[in-house]
């Protein structure tokens, strides 16, 4: 499968240059490093499968990084959508890196290719924000927004709310989607660092689909919003 | 009084060592592989010819075993105790599979002796041996270290005590090297990548809910919105105090942890000389002893005005000898608690080696304020001032007029510059009212007299500006007087008088009487969330040396953009602190710069070469640094 070619190339990547920290000798200031961060591997407990990840890693220096993203979700057995992009970011403002470069979406039956724009960073308030313009060849344009609160419960007990907006300039009937607000998701997670790079949690996910998106998904017999309570595991290395 | 024999001494310490060992097996840790090493002395070597020998070896500090870089398979490394005047040749053999080295720290030498690899030499390739040699032109403690990567994190540190050709100013019948320092499990490389990739890592003191419902109950919602509004704004942590903590530090006294408590032993009516050395890689120290007075003797090696407190900071790479003189048959605690209060060394003074001081608690850790950030008080219209601030404008006000009573007829005493640079004080109606002030205020510019600091303008280059940088102190603080975040209070809160910069005078005229010729203002500056540390925006890897001439006399002016405390270290010239007295300026080879504050210091560049001036936490260094060519 195709998704699978690029997570094991991503992972590839990222255990040689996880590698290359270990002949690290001495004390250089920006030494090559890496991150991988699963943010979410959740299941639906009402399902009991693996219903969706989000993860991102990095590979770079302190003010220049090459940034992969991955998400997906799953229905069934079957991968519904998945996502990777390949970013160059690029650190603009003490907080705020400028993130450049190519998205492919890989579908049921097909696969589609986006240019990337976007931003990712801390907001005042400690809004932790990701904005993205993505556009295609064909001239088809979409907007995604994402922001994540961290609330601290204890030093170790975290509740995380986060919300995603996602855009179309145009109808897609084929994806879809439709112009406009096309779906909102939020949820809220509650972790328990064990140590910082290992949290398991709990949380309640709920999306919605508008306009002519949720028009799509009606014609075809799917749920147009869905309520799923996870549980699942953050960790990062 | 009964005397101690040497003999009893060491059978008593060899029952202390089996009862510890039995208390240690009842632990739920398994520390017993601890006891064996119960209460460590540092090995002295002493004489003209010394050799060391740097390997690895496997050591235990917290039930577990770890590879360590050790000098003479010790750590600290021996005690090497010289004379004033000798000329000594250490020969360093280095048996790791990476480049090492050993500077001497504090040492006035030639700069090829100075070894900072890539500045002094080329370091000590695996396998080889290198000469040291140079003339002790000083005396005092001192103390060297690994100038390699991070080797001195992993044990490579050791303490000088070089003792005077005249006779010693003080006097003393006992003589202890206290030496701190900070030991992890952890890899230096791997804490240096984890601060890299989430800075907050170690800090386990963050805002929660609780605290924010705790201080909504307390202050009511406006004011703890208005307290908290700068740090959210600013996505800064007011309690950020260090990057590294507790959570993975042991912190150890002569190599003891806080378990096996070094001892020192004293008879009653004896003075006892300590020489605390901050050899942490990353750990600022606040030190007492519950019980006794300490009369600091000397700061960095060089003797000073006594006086006497009951508790100091300790810088890393600083040292302090202080005299205390216990007049009872018992045990004293040298308490060591890092500035975060996430841990602590302990040791005691006792008068008999079965007595076992009981340790205080740690002090509650505090959190920092507005002018942590350099902004002073009226830099920003806030309306809701914090709490931090409240109280250091509070204490600065106070000493100010308390030592304003003092000397009112001088008008050049160092009060008098601090309220100078204090001036978003003057509209709380707390203003000084010496005209001579407020005309240099007015006027300002010009290169301040030596001994009273600077009057510069604070200007933020270009190069501070960009996502490097994430903080610039509109309004720096003068850092002279503050005993530094978390011990602001002491004096009003437990009695306890805690020393300051401004508190040191030289004992011995100042050498250079000249005036300062220029001044250099520099900036240390970082990105505490990218953890990325430089001075004036630009990190050492982009940096062109900064050049002095041979023989000027300089200003440095050092202004802290960040709300860290930087302990600054400049290699094989003094800085001579300007604490108020031109006269008896006191010579200091590490200087802390508080949070969000400025310090000046004067330099005479009497030595000729390439050096190495850095902040001494190990894990800003590589940024955080310059070289020195003096030519």
């Amino acid at each position: 499968m195709k998704l699978k070619k690029h997570i094991s190339s991503a992972i590839v990547i990222t255990a040689l240059t996880c590698a290359s920290n270990q002949s690290l000798a001495g004390a250089e200031d920006d030494p090559l490093l890496t991150k991988v961060m699963v943010n979410q591997l959740e299941s639906d407990v009402r399902k009991g499968k693996l219903s969706s990840w989000s993860a991102q890693g990095w590979l770079g220096h302190d003010l220049h990084k090459l940034w992969i993203k991955t998400e997906g979700e799953r229905v069934d057995s079957d991968t519904e959508e998945s996502e990777l992009q390949a970013l160059y970011s690029r650190a603009i403002a003490p907080y705020w890196d400028l993130q450049l470069g190519i998205r492919k979406d890989l579908l049921a039956d097909s696969s589609q290719e986006w240019g990337v724009i976007g931003l990712q960073g801390l907001a005042p308030y400690y809004f932790e924000i990701d904005a993205a313009l993505f556009v295609r060849d064909n001239g088809d344009a979409a907007f995604r927004f994402e922001a994540e609160y961290e609330l601290m419960l204890t030093q170790k007990l975290v509740l995380t709310p986060e919300v995603e907006f996602n855009f179309y300039g145009q109808n897609s009937p084929d994806n879809k989607t439709g112009s406009g607000l096309s779906n909102i998701e939020a949820g809220i997670r509650l972790r328990y660092e064990f140590i910082r790079e290992i949290a398991p949690y709990i949380g309640i996910n709920w999306s919605k689909s508008f306009g002519n998106t949720a028009d799509f998904l009606a014609t075809s017999g799917e749920s147009q919003s869905e309520t799923q309570i996870v549980v699942g595991l953050r960790a990062w290395f | 009084m009964k005397t101690v024999s040497h003999h009893e001494f060491s059978r008593r310490r060899f029952v202390l060592g089996a009862s510890t060992a039995l208390l240690a097996a009842t632990l739920p840790f398994p520390k017993s592989t601890l006891a064996a090493d119960v209460n460590n002395q540092l090995i002295s070597l002493t004489g003209k010819l010394i050799n060391l020998s740097i390997d690895y070896k496997q050591v235990n500090f917290t039930g577990r075993e770890k590879l360590a870089t050790v000098i003479n398979s010790t750590i600290p490394g021996p005690l090497l105790r010289w004379k004033e005047g000798e000329r000594v040749t250490i020969r360093v053999t280095n048996n790791l599979a990476h480049s090492s080295s050993i500077h001497w720290h504090g040492l006035i030498l030639p700069y090829q002796m100075d070894g900072v690899p890539g500045i002094s030499f080329d370091g000590i390739p695996p396998g080889e041996t290198f000469e040291y040699q140079f003339d002790l032109v000083q005396s005092g403690t001192y103390w060297y270290h690994s100038h390699s990567g991070f080797q001195e994190q992993t044990g490579m540190y050791g303490a000088i005590v070089i003792e005077p050709r005249e006779p010693d100013p003080v006097s003393f019948d006992r003589d202890f090297v206290v030496m701190l320092s900070d030991w992890s499990d952890e890899d230096p490389e791997a804490v240096y990548a984890k601060l890299k990739k989430q800075s907050d890592y170690y800090n386990f003191r963050e805002r929660t809910a609780t605290d924010l419902i705790s201080d909504i109950k307390q202050k009511g919602i406006v004011k703890t919105w208005n307290e908290r509004s700068m740090w959210n704004q600013s996505r800064m942590s007011d309690r950020d105090l260090s990057d590294v903590t507790g959570y993975t530090y042991t912190y150890l006294m002569n190599g003891n942890t806080p378990e096996q408590g070094w001892q020192g032993l004293f008879k009653n009516g004896e003075k006892v000389r300590l020489r605390f050395i901050n050899s942490a890689a990353m750990t600022i120290f606040d030190i007492r002893i519950p019980g006794l007075k300490l009369t600091v003797v000397a700061s960095d090696g060089q003797s000073v005005q006594p006086v006497s407190v009951d508790e100091f900071r300790i810088g890393v790479a600083e040292t302090y000898d202080v005299i205390v003189e216990p007049d009872s048959d018992q045990a004293y605690c040298i308490f060591a608690q890092s500035m975060d209060r996430t841990g602590y060394t302990a040791g005691s003074l006792t008068a008999h080696p079965s007595l076992k001081a009981e340790v205080p608690a740690m002090d509650p850790p505090a959190n920092l304020g507005h002018s942590d950030m350099g902004m002073a008080m009226s830099g920003m219209a806030m309306s809701g001032m914090d709490h931090g601030a409240m109280k250091r404008d509070d204490r600065t006000m106070s000493e100010l007029n308390h030592e304003a009573k003092k000397s009112q007829a001088v008008n050049h005493s160092a009060m008098n510059h601090d309220a100078m640079t204090m001036k978003p004080n003057a509209h709380q109606g707390h203003s000084m009212k010496s005209g001579m002030q407020v005309k240099r205020e007015m006027t300002g510019g010009g290169l301040g007299k030596a001994g009273f600091g600077s009057n510069s303008e604070i200007r933020h280059l270009p190069s501070e500006f960009g996502p490097h940088v994430d903080m610039r102190a509109s309004m720096p603080a003068n850092g002279l007087r503050d005993p530094g975040i978390g011990l602001r209070q002491n004096q009003s809160q437990y009695g306890r008088r805690v020393l300051n910069y401004g508190d040191l005078g030289g004992l011995h005229r100042t050498y250079d009487p000249r005036e300062p010729s220029r001044e250099i203002q520099l900036h240390l500056t970082g990105n505490m969330s990218r953890y990325m540390w430089s001075m004036n925006g630009i990190k050492f890897a982009d940096a062109e040396p900064l050049q002095l001439k041979y023989g000027e006399r300089v200003r440095i002016t050092l202004i802290n953009d960040t709300m860290m405390s930087h302990p600054m270290h400049l290699h094989g010239m003094w800085s001579e602190l300007e604490t108020g007295d031109s006269a008896y300026i006191p010579k200091k080879h590490t200087i802390i710069v508080q949070p969000g504050s400025k310090i000046s210091y004067l330099v005479s560049a009497d030595a000729r070469g390439s050096w190495a001036y850095h902040c001494h936490l190990l894990f800003h260094m590589p940024g955080m640094f310059r070289k020195v060519v003096v030519s």
